[in-house]
């Protein structure tokens, strides 16, 4: 397939380098040097100029592409590029945006601005967050199937029951399966007499209900889903979603934004949220208002280095989790490290979802593991896949280590796989697979 | 010193409408015809408002509405068309020198002053009434149907009907309509001003003939004998506009209960925001029952006459024997204790139909609640600052307003523990913008200001002529004309008058009236320097 991404920033690259040995990939970008760069970098054709124009397009051969990928930071550059594409290609256009009235009018019409595939940055990020909500413990938490399936990665510390357990004692939940272990950045497929360590993180796949109850078998001290505190700490495009859909699942959160005006226009938008007007790192305010009370803090300030300081502050006051949006992708490893419980990427985040559009063999959805130590899929099987009418435990001897089948859903309804179920066509099925074996591992699927 | 406000051209629109005012005389003209009386009152009212009309039309060629003269041609209009609409009351009364003789002599409304007060009382749909003697043997019918037609006129408000019909409007409407209309703000249903004044228009005259055909459908079937053509049109005309003037003496209670449970219902729609009714017509029903506004104001009736009923039902709220002073029938009162005390529907249809008729500020009774005691007379009194909704023909201060003060007020208790909260005030869900609420404020405080120092100048006023009033009769007195309300207690209650007041003390009320239709601030302010000044 021939990609075409315009924007070499963040986004862009990280595209790029998770396509670039399986496809044609050409980046446009408007800095030369970044273009240089990207030539030496990766295996891609860097091109520099203005991906909104037609003369760049044609240099880079729009009419050969498949796909034209338009992420750049500005919202309506990437409208414009995929138009123009649109306009001169038959090419599927994805635009990534920050701004969200410009998906709700996308949403209207899948057609509007010539764009195939539109994805929100913010609102995206807002929702990662929320999923982490009502989940103690858990650092990642994704809906399959449309919300049939949900994957989770829960980071197991010493005092947890489940530290030291085998798998198997650990799994008391009929429709979960254990899809891996991660242990410093290592990733093991678990078999039954595999011990969890403290200090492991242990990836699950399963309903959403038997995740809770994992959840809750993990930390026990805290029920997950029982009416959260939840502080929002900046009225950022994010903090508004943040607070929007957790309102929408019945909590009352907080949210504080020092602007005035801002702070008003939220409080007139968010009808179930307590906007207070203060900075954040006024420790007087935070301690009046009793902010260390609250299970989990969201910082979603504008600087990477404020979210830092504001989540370290909150944790020092007794909140339970803090969760800082990072904008700088580097950074989320080493603020966790620190002591922010999780970090979560906005630009990660939308490359996960853009990466979906472009995994040959149709995956539905992806969610990464680590950044990229690992992705679970969503895949409708057809007849030619090789798993479909055989028993999982035939078809999985035939695949490379590393591969897990973490779910299957058949007409909605959720199956839990066993070693004697047979994947019938048309079936959902939810896939942990480790990196190393991806590329061999997808096309079969 | 140059005035900056174009009164010219304020002047001129009110002459237009002025002008076009010899078109609704028309009906009660057709009504003497048909029943054999003098139409003089009418030819002469009818030709002094075309020439008077026409006479200010020729003060500006092109008249251009800004705010300001917004204000000024409202608040004159309404002073213009008293002044003119007093005629035939005066005419009936004194007919006209050397060429008609008086109709009826003995009126009341021969007095100027008086036959101001009951035009204004009917324009402004206040109900208050200064006749001696409410009967056709003292009036004709003709002249009767006019004091009725200038409720039903007044009601969804004269400019809007101007602003509906006449093209030369259409430009500035919006301001004119924005002085006028009760409430805080208008709606614009249509793109265009005037389709809005129509559509509102519309919907009240819709309700008015339903409530006519309605009432008369009793008559015919049986139900209600004394409620004839006229009759059933004289009060489709006055409970629309919650006006309240009835041909009758004894306001509804002349009725059978039959006829009281048909009014009850128009009362309250008349009390309801009309552009409701016209998302209704347009296909949106379920909007009705989204309305935070409309919500409340079913539930505050619904309260307010479940408490009342109460009182009634247990007998607390009746009088077993007249006070002092009072000239009572026993009689009276023991019929309406032993029909009342104990019994469901008496009680229930006499709390409901006073409520309702108390805070859409139509101001009907359908009993002499001047025979009800304290208790069920404080209910009344409370009732009668609440109001109808924005956007209705309902006076007072609006359960729109009293929704928002509560609402902020809890707002302050909950900043007063959280500093840096930053709550809107919410409106059916929609954040309420600051300064609209600064407004509802200001409104409110003046509406409690000018009640108090008018009850007290009003009072002042009575003890100087020697006419012997309670204080609650003359706070009963200015929140019924303040409030567009109607009757009050004792002297001015549902079968009385306020004819005792003096001179003074009933112009004074003619301002009260005036001010109270426009709320207040559109007519204020152009008593302050600051409008005038550029």
């Amino acid at each position: 397939m021939r990609v075409i991404i315009i924007g070499a920033g963040q986004v862009g690259s990280s595209i790029a380098a998770d396509l670039d040995e399986t496809h044609e990939v050409v980046v446009i970008d408007c800095d030369p040097e970044r273009v240089d760069e990207l030539n030496y970098s990766l295996d891609v054709l860097a091109l520099h100029g203005d991906g909104t124009s037609v003369d760049t397009l044609e240099e880079a051969d729009v009419e050969r592409a498949d796909m034209v990928i338009a992420s750049t930071d500005d919202d309506e550059t990437n409208i414009v590029a995929c138009a123009t594409a649109k306009a001169i290609s038959n090419a599927f256009t994805i635009a990534r945006v920050k701004n969200t009235e410009y998906l709700r009018t996308w949403q209207r019409s899948e057609k509007a601005f010539g764009i195939d595939f539109m994805v929100c940055t913010n609102l995206l990020a807002a929702e990662s967050i929320v999923r982490v909500v009502g989940l103690p413990a858990a650092r990642d938490v994704d809906p399959f199937a449309g919300g049939q399936v949900q994957m989770a990665e829960f980071e197991v510390d010493e005092e947890s029951p489940v530290a030291n357990q085998t798998v198997s004692e650990a799994d008391r939940f009929d429709s979960l399966t254990f899809a891996a272990i991660l242990r410093d950045g290592e990733v093991t497929i678990p078999r039954g007499d595999s011990v969890i360590g403290p200090g492991d993180r242990v990836v699950v796949i399963g309903s959403p209900k038997s995740v809770q109850g994992f959840a809750s078998s993990v930390s026990p001290d805290e029920p997950p889903g029982t009416a959260e505190e939840v502080v929002i700490v900046g009225g950022s495009e994010i903090g508004y979603h943040v607070a929007r859909l957790l309102e929408e699942r019945g909590f009352k959160p907080r949210l504080i934004e020092h602007d005035a005006e801002r702070a008003r226009e939220l409080a007139e938008m968010l009808p179930g949220t307590i906007v207070m007007e203060s900075d954040a790192t006024d420790v007087d305010f935070l301690e009046r208002e009793y902010i260390g009370d609250a299970d989990l803090l969201v910082s979603a300030l504008d600087s990477d280095e404020k979210n830092l300081l504001v989540s370290l502050l909150a944790a020092r006051l007794g909140v339970e989790r803090t969760v800082a949006v990072i904008d700088t992708t580097p950074y989320v490893d080493l603020f966790e490290a620190v002591g922010v419980d999780v970090g979560v990427s906005p630009r990660e985040v939308v490359a996960e979802e853009i990466t979906r559009f472009t995994r040959e063999g149709g995956a539905e959805n992806v969610a990464l593991i680590e950044s990229d130590k690992a992705e679970v899929l969503e895949i409708e099987v057809d007849a030619e896949s090789v798993l479909a009418g055989k028993p999982i435990r035939e078809s999985v001897a035939t695949l490379p280590e590393g591969v897990v089948i973490g779910a299957i859903t058949r007409r909605r309804e959720f199956i839990t796989p066993r070693g004697d179920t047979v994947i019938e066509p048309g079936d959902h099925v939810v896939v942990f697979v480790d990196s190393c074996v991806i590329d061999d591992v997808t096309p079969n699927l | 010193m140059k005035l900056r406000v174009d009164y010219r051209a304020s002047l001129r629109l009110v002459g237009t409408v002025l002008k076009y005012l010899a078109v609704p005389l028309c009906f009660p003209l057709v009504v003497a015809l048909y029943y054999g009386e003098s139409v003089l009152p009418f030819v002469v009212t009818m030709a002094v408002t075309v020439l008077v009309g026409t006479g200010l039309e020729r003060l500006a060629d092109d008249p251009d509405i800004g705010a300001r003269e917004g204000f000024l041609m409202v608040a004159l209009t309404w002073l213009a068309v008293t002044i003119v609409g007093a005629i035939p009351f005066l005419i009936e009364a004194h007919g006209i020198p050397f060429v008609a003789s008086p109709i009826h002599p003995e009126s009341t409304l021969g007095n100027p002053v008086n036959a101001l007060f009951e035009t204004m009382s009917g324009f402004t749909t206040t109900g208050a009434t200064v006749l001696g003697d409410i009967s056709f043997d003292s009036h004709t019918r003709g002249i009767m149907m006019w004091r009725q037609l200038t409720q039903w006129l007044g009601g969804m408000g004269i400019v809007v009907l101007a602003v509906a019909i006449l093209p030369e409007l259409s430009v500035g409407g919006a301001q004119l309509m924005d002085a006028e209309a009760p409430g805080p703000g208008i709606e614009k249903l249509t793109p265009r001003i005037a389709e809005t004044a129509r559509a509102l228009w519309g919907a009240y005259l819709g309700l008015t003939v339903l409530e006519i055909v309605l009432l008369y459908g009793l008559n015919v079937t049986g139900h209600a004998q004394n409620m004839g053509v006229y009759n059933a049109i004289a009060h489709g005309l006055t409970t629309m506009p919650t006006g309240g003037f009835s041909p009758e003496a004894r306001s509804i209670e002349a009725f059978s209960a039959a006829a009281q449970w048909v009014v009850i219902p128009f009362m309250v729609a008349a009390g309801t925001n009309f552009a409701l009714f016209w998302h209704v017509l347009t296909g949106d029903p379920k909007r009705l029952f989204r309305d935070t506004e409309f919500k409340s104001y079913l539930g505050v009736i619904g309260v307010v006459s479940a408490i009342l009923a109460g009182i009634l039902f247990l007998g607390d709220g009746l009088m077993s024997v007249a006070p002092a002073g009072e000239t009572y029938d026993q009689l009276y009162l023991e019929g309406i204790r032993t029909a009342i005390i104990g019994n469901v529907e008496p009680a229930v249809r006499q709390s409901v139909f006073q409520v309702v008729s108390i805070v859409t500020t139509t101001g009907y009774a359908s009993i002499d609640f001047n025979a009800w005691s304290a208790p069920a007379q404080y209910v009344l009194l409370f009732a009668m600052f609440i109001g109808g909704s924005g956007g209705s023909t309902g006076g007072a201060v609006k359960i729109v307003r009293w929704y928002v003060i509560v609402k902020s007020l809890r707002r302050e208790l909950f900043t007063t523990a959280h500093p840096e909260a930053v709550r809107p005030v919410r409106l059916a869900g929609r954040a309420v913008d600051e300064r609209a609420i600064r407004g509802i404020y200001a409104f409110t405080l003046l509406y409690l200001v000018l009640f108090f120092v008018s009850t007290g100048l009003l009072h002042l006023d009575a003890a100087r002529i020697g006419f012997d009033v309670s204080i609650l009769e003359t706070m009963s007195a200015v929140a019924a004309t303040l409030g567009n309300v109607g009757p009050g207690f004792g002297v001015v209650g549902p079968m009385g008058s306020y004819l005792d007041f003096s001179n003074g003390s009933k112009l004074y009320m003619v301002l009260l009236m005036w001010v109270g239709r426009l709320e207040i601030l559109p007519v204020l302010v152009i008593f302050t320097p600051e409008y005038w000044r550029r």
